[in-house]
């Protein structure tokens, strides 16, 4: 059964009264939970929006704050508190579920930032030839191919070992080109964090690139392994 | 305490249990008759002479019906809840229980008991007021609030059920627990442990597979996977299905027309079942109405055939849940096996080819028994929320919501705005405009499930947002929060940017009771009166003193009581006088006491009797004739149990 639930936002804490900003979850005065607070996933863990996260750490304050904010803590607690409990916990894992997620984080920041992140492709996007990286338009038209013709063989009932160690080793090399890309992520993850306006936003077209190229890559991978898998 | 006990229910399929936190450890809380399960079996009595309602019976004494009024009991009832009318008549196939005919769709389906009609959820009402009963005894208070266990993979509408069940029964439910993180709860409590654990968790209708991580008493799942249609059940039905057709073929009978006779040859295949776990061979040997013998051997590698297409379809599930986590079987540090179902050999070896434990030299855990684990978990986790104890306290359970939440776009494709596996509370917010001008309603489907179609997937809700202001086609911003609380049920709310107005909405569950009907279903109980109960507690003492003082009464007459020195005669005799007349008063705990007197003075008595009952059964005499000369005695431990249904 669904419920309506309500997220008014107020600036004074509910309890002391005490005015403070809106980005906080606990009170800073009377340490009372407040309603979900304004701002960005990287401020509910006190960080300013950077790349190069420190995953353990991330880690620690997500157990840090879920032992203060979870609704475990609030279940015979007034009904307002409940409620906040259950919105902020809320906004802890979204945050945290898009934070230790290197590929999830780096287009949550670039969105941040105003940039265009084009959405999931569905499989029909993938054979339209514009959206193939240029430098792989041979590669992945044979491997479509091979693709093809090895469906048609399953659904035969048949088996073609050529065809299958072909797909395998077109496997290997695009999990080596996915590596190659993390790599290159992480070093315009640096540039981004530590660079000057004009190196940032050079980082951030680097980085839109790398993203849309990885999950180009990340589709076929999967389609491979479905198939071989199949 | 203030605010009075949180008590843990597992309420399952075959079996349901209550459980609280003793200091630093949970334990089971009996029932009248001594036991820790409580059947998952409802009764209906005959109707009273007069008119009026029929009363309800729960657990071993409903059993006893299951052959006498197959038509007026139901059991296995969970895996009823929260489903839609077609969902509950494919099921009905395998059990011998009845829609009501007057059942449309789109309502929650109804089952016929005798003269009247059950929601699945005032069903299972009826077992959590027995186990809320029972708790409410043993302490001597009211116990209000609970922590009711579901299977992980249990989607949002049979959660619901179960929580509606929860409220019909007068429990404030504080919250739902999926059932393999309780087992975890339950087997982490007393080592500090940091590692992954999977729990695999093959109960009698239900199989689920969770995997954990725990650090520094956080227990945060990562993936779980499952099937709310496999079980025990499932086992049970194929040992039927067996016989049925032998039967039928080698002596032309079609039992399947007498619901009595599939009741008793059912519980057969139980008890062939059940051997078959520590036997190399069980036998059928069943009298036919035509005075016919059915005897058939069932050696233990035939069974294994049979059952492993079952047993297989837990295999998928565990693959995924590996994957989903991003672990290889190797990173699996401990295994916990969880459900009557894990004691099969066949299902541990499995368990085993699965995670690769004996060639690393591993064993699955099941030092706890797999029938109680969950409940004890359930007791540790109303601990937690009681938030009352040292022992917990470092305590915190991170769960997952088990399916995908998706809305359906355009062409019946589903877009999925919270993966499977998401930490729980979680939240997806999601911007929705119009397609007309002046268009004021925007109408959205919400679905649960993996598949590309919605079609294929869970229906959850429709719902429409209403009251949006008259704006050209697209203009409107329409922002809906979607959430799952931790129960891992979802809530929705709304609101137009433009405007700022909160948009109405007006949500239609696709399966499910309105909050008017669970409040209509709540049981005419009168738990929740202070006088009343203390009425009620009198009378169950009565009743126990009724029990074993007619036990008692019958002791001279036993040969057993010949052999009882003179002093324990009078010891005995001595605490049956004053039980009977403190039974008079109107002190429910000097009843009880006296009770318990008598109980204790009568414990070696119990003792000889039992063996006299094996004595005379090596005698040559069959264990039933002694049990008639014996009374209830031969199948109860003692006077103070009641006979177990046989």
């Amino acid at each position: 059964m669904l419920k309506v639930i309500d997220s008014a936002v107020p600036v004074a804490c509910w309890s002391c009264a005490v005015a403070h900003n809106d980005a906080t979850l606990f009170c800073p005065h009377c340490s009372k939970i407040q309603p979900p607070p304004g701002g960005d996933y990287f401020s509910v863990f006190g960080l300013v929006p950077h790349l190069d996260l420190d995953l353990s750490e991330l880690e620690h304050e997500f157990h840090r704050l879920s032992r203060k904010l979870h609704p475990d803590r609030f279940a015979r607690a007034a009904e307002n508190e409940k409620q906040w409990s259950l919105a902020d916990t809320a906004l802890l894992n979204d945050a945290y579920r898009t934070l230790k997620e290197p590929i999830h984080r780096t287009e949550y920041l670039l969105k941040l930032h105003g940039a265009a992140i084009s959405e999931e492709h569905s499989g029909k996007d993938r054979k339209d030839p514009s959206r193939v990286p240029a430098d792989l338009l041979e590669e992945v038209f044979e491997l479509n191919m091979q693709l093809e013709e090895m469906r048609t063989a399953r659904k035969m009932g048949e088996t073609d070992a050529e065809l299958q160690a072909s797909l395998e080793q077109a496997k290997r090399k695009f999990d080596g080109l996915m590596d190659e890309v993390d790599h290159d992520l992480r070093v315009q993850w640096k540039k981004w964090d530590e660079g000057d306006a004009g190196a940032r936003a050079a980082a951030q077209k680097a980085l839109v690139a790398l993203l849309n190229r990885r999950r180009y890559l990340n589709n076929l991978v999967r389609d491979v392994t479905e198939t071989l898998g199949a | 305490m203030a605010e009075g006990r949180v008590v843990g229910i597992d309420l399952g399929t075959t079996n349901s249990l209550v459980a609280y936190m003793q200091g630093e450890a949970p334990v089971v809380i009996p029932g009248v008759d001594g036991s820790n399960l409580v059947p998952s079996v409802v009764a209906l009595d005959p109707m009273p002479a007069g008119g009026g309602r029929p009363t309800v019976t729960v657990g071993n004494s409903a059993r006893k019906s299951l052959i006498e009024t197959p038509e007026r009991v139901i059991y296995s009832v969970k895996r009823l809840m929260g489903r839609g009318l077609e969902e509950v008549q494919s099921e009905l196939k395998l059990f011998p229980f009845h829609l009501a005919n007057d059942v449309e769709a789109g309502e929650v389906p109804r089952i016929q008991l005798g003269e009247l009609r059950f929601t699945p959820s005032e069903i299972s009402a009826y077992i959590l007021r027995q186990l809320k009963r029972n708790a409410e005894r043993f302490f001597g208070e009211p116990v209000t609030q609970a922590v009711i266990t579901v299977p992980a993979y249990f989607n949002d509408a049979q959660r619901q059920a179960t929580k509606d069940a929860g409220r019909m029964a007068g429990l404030d439910v504080l919250r739902l627990v999926n059932e393999p993180t309780a087992a975890a709860l339950a087997y982490g409590l007393d080592r500090a442990k940091v590692g992954t654990i999977a729990v695999y968790d093959l109960g009698g209708g239900t199989f689920d597979i969770s995997i954990l991580k725990l650090r520094d008493g956080i227990f945060e799942v990562q993936s779980t996977n499952g099937d709310t249609h496999l079980g025990g059940d499932d086992i049970d039905n194929l040992l039927l299905a067996i016989a049925l057709d032998e039967i039928h073929a080698e002596h032309g009978i079609d039992l399947r027309k007498h619901p009595s006779a599939v009741q008793g040859l059912r519980k057969d295949a139980i008890d062939a079942k059940i051997r078959l776990s520590t036997e190399a061979v069980a036998r059928f040997d069943i009298e036919l109405p035509n005075g016919d013998r059915y005897q058939r051997e069932i050696p233990r590698e035939v069974f294994e055939q049979l059952i492993e297409p079952v047993l297989e379809r837990t295999a998928g599930p565990c693959k995924q849940a590996l994957a989903d986590a991003g672990l290889t079987p190797e990173q699996i540090d401990e295994v916990v096996l969880v459900g009557g179902s894990t004691r099969i050999p066949a299902v541990r070896k499995l368990v085993d080819d699965l995670f690769h434990l004996a060639a690393r030299g591993k064993k699955p855990h099941i030092e706890l028994n797999p029938d109680e684990v969950v409940a004890l978990g359930a007791a540790v986790q109303a601990d937690i929320l009681a938030g009352s104890s040292k022992s917990t306290e470092e305590m915190l359970l991170l769960d997952v919501t088990p399916l995908s939440l998706g809305i359906e776009a355009l062409g019946g494709t589903v877009a999925r705005i919270i993966q499977r596996n998401s930490t729980i509370p979680a939240s997806a917010t999601e911007h929705f405009t119009t397609g007309v001008d002046g268009q004021t309603n925007v109408a959205i489907h919400v679905v649960q499930g993996e598949r590309e179609l919605a079609a294929d997937c869970r229906s959850l809700a429709r719902f429409d947002l209403k009251g949006i202001p008259p704006m050209s086609a697209g203009l409107p911003r329409i922002e809906v929060r979607f959430l799952i609380d931790a129960d891992g049920i979802l809530k929705v709310s709304a609101r137009e940017q433009r405007s700022g107005q909160a948009a109405r909405i007006e949500v239609k569950p696709t399966y499910g009771l309105t909050d008017e009907q669970v409040e209509s279903m709540i049981l005419d109980s009168f738990d929740h009166a202070e006088e009343d109960f203390a009425k009620r507690l009198l009378i169950e003492a009565r009743n126990e003193a009724e029990t074993i003082l007619t036990a008692v009464e019958r002791a001279p007459q036993s040969p057993a009581w010949q052999q009882l020195r003179g002093e324990e005669q009078a010891a005995i005799t001595a605490a049956r006088d004053r039980l009977a007349q403190i039974k008079q008063g109107e002190d429910a705990a000097a009843i009880r006491d006296a009770t318990l007197a008598l109980d204790q003075a009568t414990r070696r008595f119990a003792e000889l009797m039992m063996e006299a009952a094996v004595t005379t059964a090596i005698r040559g005499k069959t264990m039933e004739d002694a049990g008639e000369e014996l009374g209830d005695a031969v199948t109860a431990p003692h006077p103070m149990a009641q006979a177990e249904f046989k």
